[in-house]
């Protein structure tokens, strides 16, 4: 018998699918920078996709509205940014980073809030009933939506880059959007903050095992409820941060947004395999690579092209690359 | 003090549209082994999980060092220093044993913190606890994952222990290590709830027993008195136990 081994396989496929395209793409440099976009793509879908697995995982609750904390996020972002255009105008990435910092906190926090009111109301009365979560769960997403759209309106809002963030910087001939980097440098922190969290700590320790027998977690004595309902105030704020990511990659935003992402939310949570955070990380950084070498070879394959990579990984493992136990 | 650690009068459980106990009355008394036998089907575990108000009773008391806790939630129960072993040991797979162990130990944040005097005391009950400390618990064997679950519960003192068979599915050498360990766990005075099938198991460790059929108890008393009565293990083996 082995100490803990990590399967290495999973995170294989990111690289391996990376390489398989190259010869189609052709240039060296193109390859470059696609697969960086895709990488920032993925990191950002991650940010938005781990709170909602450990939901699912923690406590079987299927989350349909969890896109409305993404677009709450991205509107949040543009009052603070808007507000905050002197830090924005400005060339010095410390100076953005001034008005960024600010506005992704406020829209966790608001994320976060409005986080705990639906657990409270839209959630808890259907725990254990997967048709009611689905039905209500979009029901919440729907309202959500309608009050965002009271608030900042019905119409699409620029949520353009600040200065220092925009460009590119150069690898030899492949040209790497600023943003892009800065995305996939957040998403690493999360992942690392998550990871420690969820190994090192007491808490992590009590996630982990609450997403495989939660029924034994409370006969050791543990408050799962509690335990879950941190679990999705955390995640809507890691969706609502998602969302500040997200809308200054599209550069704009709108109240449909949530639902724009959901979807690939949920293949990335399906290929991750449920309740995984590991899972959801290869998950999310396939999808980003997938969609935007897709998009580039065979633009109008790009959203089925994930769904058949989707399907490509249920064959091999049909519980998602990282499964866990139950 | 009452002399009845745990009681239970009159409960019925509801499980969905399916009535499962009828009205069960049991008691165990403090520092002894009581054995709960009984066929497939006639409503031990049901029994064990309404006491750790997994299922809540529909009907009926159920009192614990004189507290009523027939309406308490599952982490108010196991903080009254109660712990249970389910039947399928609810041993966390994706975790070390190492971190199972420490789950159990509530004020532990980390595994230096947990009592090394009861840790080598338990190591001593169940060595492979200590072999396999840092290997997964999904990768042990089944008598393992049973020696790891009971572990896992005496790994803070504990008042009562409540374990669901045992000896379900594990080699006659492992069966006798678990007789052996829960020898030890009697001696050192914890109150235990067992439910069994193996009547050869629970003559060998049970202080007092009682026997389940159909959602009620059709018998109570010495374990002793029914080891030696042939007649009266007849008229319940009949029942299949």
């Amino acid at each position: 018998m082995n100490k803990i081994d990590f399967d290495w396989k999973p995170l294989a496929l990111v690289p391996v699918l990376a390489l398989l395209v190259l010869p189609f793409i052709g240039s060296g440099s193109t390859w470059v920078t696609l697969t960086v976009a895709g990488l920032a793509m993925g990191m950002i879908i991650f940010i938005i996709a781990s709170g909602l697995t450990l939901v699912f995982g923690l406590m079987d609750v299927l989350n349909f509205g969890h896109g409305v904390f993404i677009a709450l996020g991205a509107f949040v972002a543009t009052s603070v940014l808007g507000a905050m255009g002197d830090y924005t105008a400005s060339a010095s990435l410390w100076r953005n980073m001034m008005a960024v910092l600010p506005a992704m906190v406020v829209a966790m926090l608001v994320a976060g809030a409005v986080g705990v009111a639906f657990e409270r109301f839209i959630v808890r009365p259907v725990y254990g009933n997967h048709l009611k979560q689905i039905l209500i769960t979009m029901g919440g997403m729907i309202i959500g939506e309608e009050l965002i759209k009271v608030i900042w309106g019905p119409l699409q809002i620029p949520l353009p880059l600040p200065e220092g963030m925009r460009g590119s910087i150069f690898l030899g001939d492949a040209g790497v959007e600023k943003y892009r980097v800065i995305a996939v440098v957040v998403g690493l922190l999360v992942f690392g903050i998550l990871l420690w969290v969820l190994t090192r700590t007491k808490i992590g320790l009590l996630i982990r095992a609450g997403v495989q027998d939660r029924e034994m977690v409370e006969s050791l004595g543990y408050r799962i409820k509690v335990l879950f309902v941190g679990v999705f105030v955390v995640g809507s704020a890691l969706a609502g941060l998602g969302g500040v990511m997200w809308g200054l990659y599209q550069q704009s935003v709108i109240p449909q947004m949530g639902a724009q992402v959901n979807i690939l939310i949920f293949i990335v949570l399906i290929i991750g395999g449920l309740g995984s955070t590991t899972g959801a990380l290869i998950g999310a950084l396939l999808v980003g690579l997938m969609a935007n070498y897709t998009g580039f070879l065979v633009p109008k394959a790009a959203l089925f092209s994930n769904i058949a990579l989707m399907m490509a990984i249920l064959l091999w493992r049909p519980q998602g690359v990282y499964a866990l136990s139950r | 003090m009452n002399e009845n650690m745990l009681s239970l009068q009159g409960v019925h459980t509801h499980i969905g549209a399916y009535h499962i106990l009828h009205g069960v009355d049991l008691t165990v008394p403090r520092g002894k082994l009581t054995m709960l036998l009984g066929r497939n089907g006639a409503g031990k575990t049901t029994t064990l999980r309404t006491i750790m108000g997994l299922w809540h009773a529909s009907q009926g008391r159920i009192t614990f060092n004189g507290q009523d806790i027939t309406q308490l939630a599952t982490p108010q129960i196991a903080s009254m220093n109660v712990a249970y072993v389910p039947e399928n040991m609810g041993i966390f797979s994706d975790l070390s044993v190492k971190e199972n162990m420490l789950l159990a130990a509530r004020w532990a944040r980390n595994a230096g913190q947990i009592d090394a005097e009861r840790l080598k005391w338990i190591f001593t009950l169940f060595p492979a606890v200590q072999t396999f400390w840092n290997h997964p618990a999904g990768k042990l064997s089944g008598g393992q994952k049973q020696m790891l679950a009971v572990a896992r519960a005496i790994v803070e003192p504990r008042e009562l222990l409540i374990i669901d068979e045992p000896s379900k599915g594990l080699a006659p050498a492992i069966i006798n290590n678990m007789i052996d360990a829960f020898g030890q766990l009697k001696a050192s005075g914890v109150t235990i709830l067992l439910v069994e099938q193996n009547f050869n198991f629970a003559k060998r460790l049970g202080d007092t027993v009682a026997v389940m059929d159909n959602g009620v108890i059709v018998h109570a008393g010495s374990m002793k008195e029914l080891a030696e009565d042939e007649a009266l293990q007849h008229s319940l083996l009949g029942l299949a136990i």
